[in-house]
């Protein structure tokens, strides 16, 4: 898709859901020289894959 | 955007958790799926970020009833703030993200499952609870309605997935099969001889390195169970639980088990519900967020981009790159203001510094976490009569801004030059105090932190006197090397703002415009004399969208690109560099031409196995491949006009020995066109053979809508092949054993389709050969990490795409292809590349270039080169790339002649380390 780009384009990025999708889009797109607001409901990021123990096939700590 | 008031003011929490310790109030803690308890004030997890307390104003006392505020009173930190009001904020931003994540069914009230009133059947999240070293039981695998350790475990699939009745969710869950497999693994772990059964319809072990996983379960004597399990019933006296299930000789079991973990499915919360409403981007009846195969990260509203399990579920890599693919997709439409928003801190000059040391040593208390243990005072008297130190401080929290502000000014008044912080981890707090000495003006190297928190207080809390001791030791230690240390001076290496792509596939042509379209150069390099790869031979997606319409639309961006240089016929025969700084070496038909490019994508793709002599592959005229199936069918040939009945049979050249993985696309494929053929002619008859079905995801739609019509599925075990025999001049039978009616089956047929594997390209090898990256067992690119950097590879600035790193269907090529150009974006959008300085550095004099540390470093970083010694003789000597040498040191552990050593981290720096621990 291409549009007009316009003097008003803003270099930032909301993400909502601080997951490990969101940190790790957040984190691309800040290393692009983008700023990003991180939103997330809960008190700390992380989401659901902090409450797990290990991760498949390796078995490696998902924290 | 609305912010929830956290009543806790992040700036000055230090996470001391007396306020937690004080709060009277317990409640259900949803970290642990509530099997244990936490406080109204609370930090979600060990490891959260931030790590610092909230209160939960649903449950505190104080904000419901008025009444407590005994955090409040305790909080050394004065963090406390009953006054914080919800705000309203309002945001201006170019594009937005949403990756609101899933939650897992709640099978509570479904009266077959008994989850919720027998206590012994509990979730896959309460598992991995239970499974954890932090979680309620400490790891231990003890059931919850009477704390007995669990001996038999039954893990139930499809549990809210792949069902219509119990469940709104006809879709399957993707990751179920795989978390069952592992948690049944760790179990085993847990418990010595632990019985673990896992009851299945499918097992859907389709990723990378999944099948591998499975056969390793088996192995491990994980028993696995083809059936549906109809409903779990208590055992009165014990609590066990007991169920019945037809096994695979028809006969009735019945059975008990300790405990019985239901494998819940996955599904899109309402708050993500109500966000997608928010957002205006439309969701599907299985309410996932819709998406086309070829803008897999997109959504129905322009500039709002979507990933993760909103999209549908899936496992941890495919989300960890969407998310990647989501990020370069949406500042690609705000390319123009990049870097117009971010910030640079700016640091003053650094001073020169006196070769004499003066030290300063700054003791944390780390509110009582090291004061209540050590004693702190003694500490720091002992610390001021320690060699060169001229000022020692002690601080409540050594971390707090405050006191960086301290750091600072004391660095300045009393001209310090060397700075030890005694305290807790530089895992966690050393870039925070090496940016303070950079504000003070000091180089961040000069800097040592002795641990006397999670080394000390933490592990000797019963021993306070000799703790007092082994601080004193710490800070010795510390004292002694910080006087060692030089000021290092920073790397920094230029970047090379192009982008090399290589392999002009459906995953390359997206990598190299992505990358255009951010405006960096590009060159695509594809060996063959035209574009789109494998994806020619594909007729449609599993999404059913036509694939050669999309193909020629790339085929003619990528060619109207000014951007993209772009190489047919042309393979890359030789490259050297490191990120930033590649030069490869790019052959064409007429010349070869040497190009310098600060990223690479590899994106070779893949090939179709050929079962040469397989089920009469090759002597019949009417046994195929799949491909080959869809080009005669599309092409209208005699014989799929003429045929009536068709056979496919699944895994031909997957899940066996020589190839140990899933092709991932083949069940979906065969799927979709028996549909089309029966629904072309329902009369026909249209058999699947298969092993286990793996339409995952909302593939599954497929597999239901075949059995409707009446395809017909047979499963078939890899011991008990099917067997094709010619029997007319133009018919075959295909033999396959019967499981339910326990005698071989015979089927005439016309057709026989073969679902055949995805192999790697030959061509993968050779280039990762070229660029010295690592290949797995099966022939495919090695990531660097399988779940968190599923695109990178260990050397920077070198990434991957689509079929070369496993078999996937398009939209997941897609979506990988725009991830690799997202994260070779953030190195090609800035111009240079700043290095930490603790590198490898050749003592010149030492070195002999006897290159024992050149077969040692793991970084490839070290050359051995001829330098011009005295009387016109030639000495060789040793020589780092500072980019990529990681500064791990072994090298200078296995140097016999000191010719090599770590800055910062020199022999005589730990030397002096080791002397003054000895020292004590």
């Amino acid at each position: 898709m291409e549009w007009n780009m316009s003097e008003q384009v803003k270099g930032s990025v909301l993400i909502a859901g601080g997951g490990i999708a969101g940190m790790q889009a957040a984190l691309d797109a800040a290393n692009s020289g983008f700023y990003v607001y991180l939103v997330e409901r809960r008190a700390a990021i992380g989401g659901k894959m902090a409450q797990l123990d290990k991760t498949f096939p390796t078995n490696d700590c998902a924290m | 955007m609305s912010k929830h008031p956290r009543y806790v003011d992040t700036e000055k929490c230090i996470a001391c958790g007396l306020c937690a310790e004080k709060c009277p109030k317990k409640v259900d803690d949803e970290y642990n799926e509530e099997l244990s308890k936490r406080k109204a004030i609370y930090i979600p997890y060990p490891q959260a970020v931030p790590q610092k307390y909230a209160i939960d104003s649903d449950n505190c006392l104080y904000l419901k009833s008025g009444k407590c505020r005994a955090c409040e009173k305790f909080c050394p930190a004065g963090a406390i703030n009953f006054e914080d009001k919800p705000e309203t904020l309002s945001l201006d931003v170019g594009a937005i993200v949403l990756s609101p994540g899933f939650t897992t069914f709640d099978p509570t009230g479904i009266r077959t499952w008994g989850y919720g009133e027998f206590k012994n059947v509990i979730t896959s999240m309460e598992m991995e609870r239970l499974l954890s070293a932090s979680g309620p039981t400490e790891g231990h695998l003890i059931r919850p309605a009477d704390k007995k350790e669990v001996k038999r475990i039954a893990f139930i699939q499809c549990v809210g997935s792949r069902d219509l009745n119990k469940s709104h969710n006809g879709y399957c869950s993707s990751v179920c099969c795989t978390y069952a497999i592992k948690q049944a693994m760790m179990a085993k772990d847990h418990v010595k001889d632990l019985e673990a059964s896992i009851f299945f319809m499918d097992m859907r072990t389709h990723g990378k390195e999944f099948e591998r996983y499975y056969e390793r379960a088996k192995g491990l004597g994980i028993d696995f169970k083809r059936c549906r399990v109809h409903s779990l019933e208590p055992v009165k006296e014990t609590e066990d639980i007991y169920f019945r299930y037809i096994d695979d000789r028809g006969k009735q079991i019945e059975t008990q088990y300790d405990m019985v973990v239901l494998s819940v499915g996955l599904c899109t919360p309402p708050s993500a519900m109500e966000l997608a409403y928010h957002a205006g981007v439309e969701l599907n009846e299985d309410r996932f967020v819709e998406f086309s195969s070829f803008d897999p990260v997109g959504t129905s509203r322009p500039g709002v981009f979507s990933c993760g399990a909103f999209s549908g579920p899936k496992d941890i890599p495919q989300t960890v790159m969407e998310a990647s693919a989501a990020a370069a997709d949406a500042t690609r439409l705000l390319r123009s203001a990049r870097n117009s928003l971010t910030r640079t801190r700016e640091f003053p000059p650094e001073l020169p510094i006196d070769a004499e040391p003066r030290i300063g040593v700054f003791i944390c208390h780390c509110g009582t976490n090291i004061a209540g243990v050590v004693d702190v005072e003694k500490v720091a008297e002992y610390a001021r009569t320690l060699p060169n130190v001229v000022h020692v401080g002690r601080n409540l929290f050594t971390c707090s801004q405050d006191t960086q502000d301290t750091i600072k000014n004391i660095i300045k008044e009393k001209g310090l030059n060397r700075v030890v912080v005694a305290a807790c981890t530089p895992r966690t707090h050393e870039p925070l105090f090496r940016e303070t000495l950079k504000a003070a003006g000091l180089n961040e190297y000069l800097f040592d932190m002795a641990n006397i928190r999670n080394q000390d207080s933490w592990v000797h809390a019963g021993q306070p006197e000799m703790a007092t001791l082994k601080a004193m030791d710490l800070v010795r230690m510390s004292v002694a090397k910080v006087g060692l240390l030089s000021a290092l001076p920073g790397i920094a290496v230029p970047v090379n703002q192009t982008g090399l792509v290589i392999g002009g596939g459906i995953a390359g042509m997206v990598s190299a415009l992505e990358l255009a379209d951010h405006g960096f150069n590009v060159f695509l390099v594809e060996k063959s004399n035209v574009l789109g790869g494998q994806a020619r031979h594909l007729y449609r997606t599993w999404k059913g969208e036509p694939v050669e319409p999309a193909l020629h639309e790339l085929d003619a961006r990528v060619r109207s690109n000014p951007l993209i240089t772009l190489c047919l016929d042309s393979t890359v025969a030789a490259a050297e560099g490191f990120v930033g700084n590649f030069k490869s070496t790019i052959v064409g038909p007429k010349a070869s031409r040497v190009v310098e490019h600060g990223t690479a994508i590899i994106a070779t793709g893949a090939q179709g196995y050929v079962p040469e002599g397989e089920y009469l592959f090759g002597s019949s005229s009417r046994v195929f491949t799949a491909i080959e199936f869809d080009k005669l069918n599309m092409m209208g040939d005699r014989r799929m006009k003429e045929a009536k009945n068709y056979v496919f049979i699944q895994c031909v050249g997957s899940r066996c020995q020589e190839r140990m993985y899933c092709s991932r696309v083949c069940c979906t494929h065969s799927v979709q066109a028996a549909l089309e053929l029966k629904e072309k002619n329902p009369d026909g008859e249209v058999f699947i053979l298969y092993r286990d079905m793996r339409t995952y995801g909302r593939r599954e739609e497929l597999y239901r809508k075949a059995r409707e019509k009446g395809v017909v599925f047979i499963n078939y075990e890899a011991h008990q092949k099917p067997v094709v025999r010619a029997v007319e001049p133009r018919r075959m039978e295909v033999e396959v054993w019967d499981h339910i009616l326990h005698e071989p089956l015979r089927i005439l047929t016309d057709i026989v389709v073969l679902a055949t594997a995805v192999i790697p390209n030959p061509a993968t090898a050779e280039l990762a050969d070229i660029y010295k990256l690592p290949i797995d067992a099966d022939g495919f690119l090695q990531e660097a990490h399988a779940k968190l950097r599923p695109v990178d590879f260990a050397a920077d600035g070198i990434f991957m795409a689509g079929l070369a790193h496993c078999p996937k269907p398009v939209d997941e090529a897609v979506a990988q292809a725009k991830a690799a150009a997202g994260r070779a974006i953030s190195v090609l959008s800035s111009t240079s590349i700043n290095l930490e300085a603790t590198k490898a550095t050749v003592v010149e004099a030492n070195c002999d270039g006897c290159a024992m540390c050149l077969d040692v470093c793991p970084y490839k970083a070290i050359s051995l080169v001829s330098v011009q010694g005295t009387a016109g003789k030639l000495n060789s000597r040793v020589e780092v790339n500072l980019a990529q040498c990681k500064g791990c040191g072994v090298c200078q552990a296995t140097c016999p002649k000191d010719g090599i050593f770590v800055a910062g981290f020199s022999l005589e720096q730990i030397s002096a380390q080791v002397d003054a621990a000895l020292a004590g």
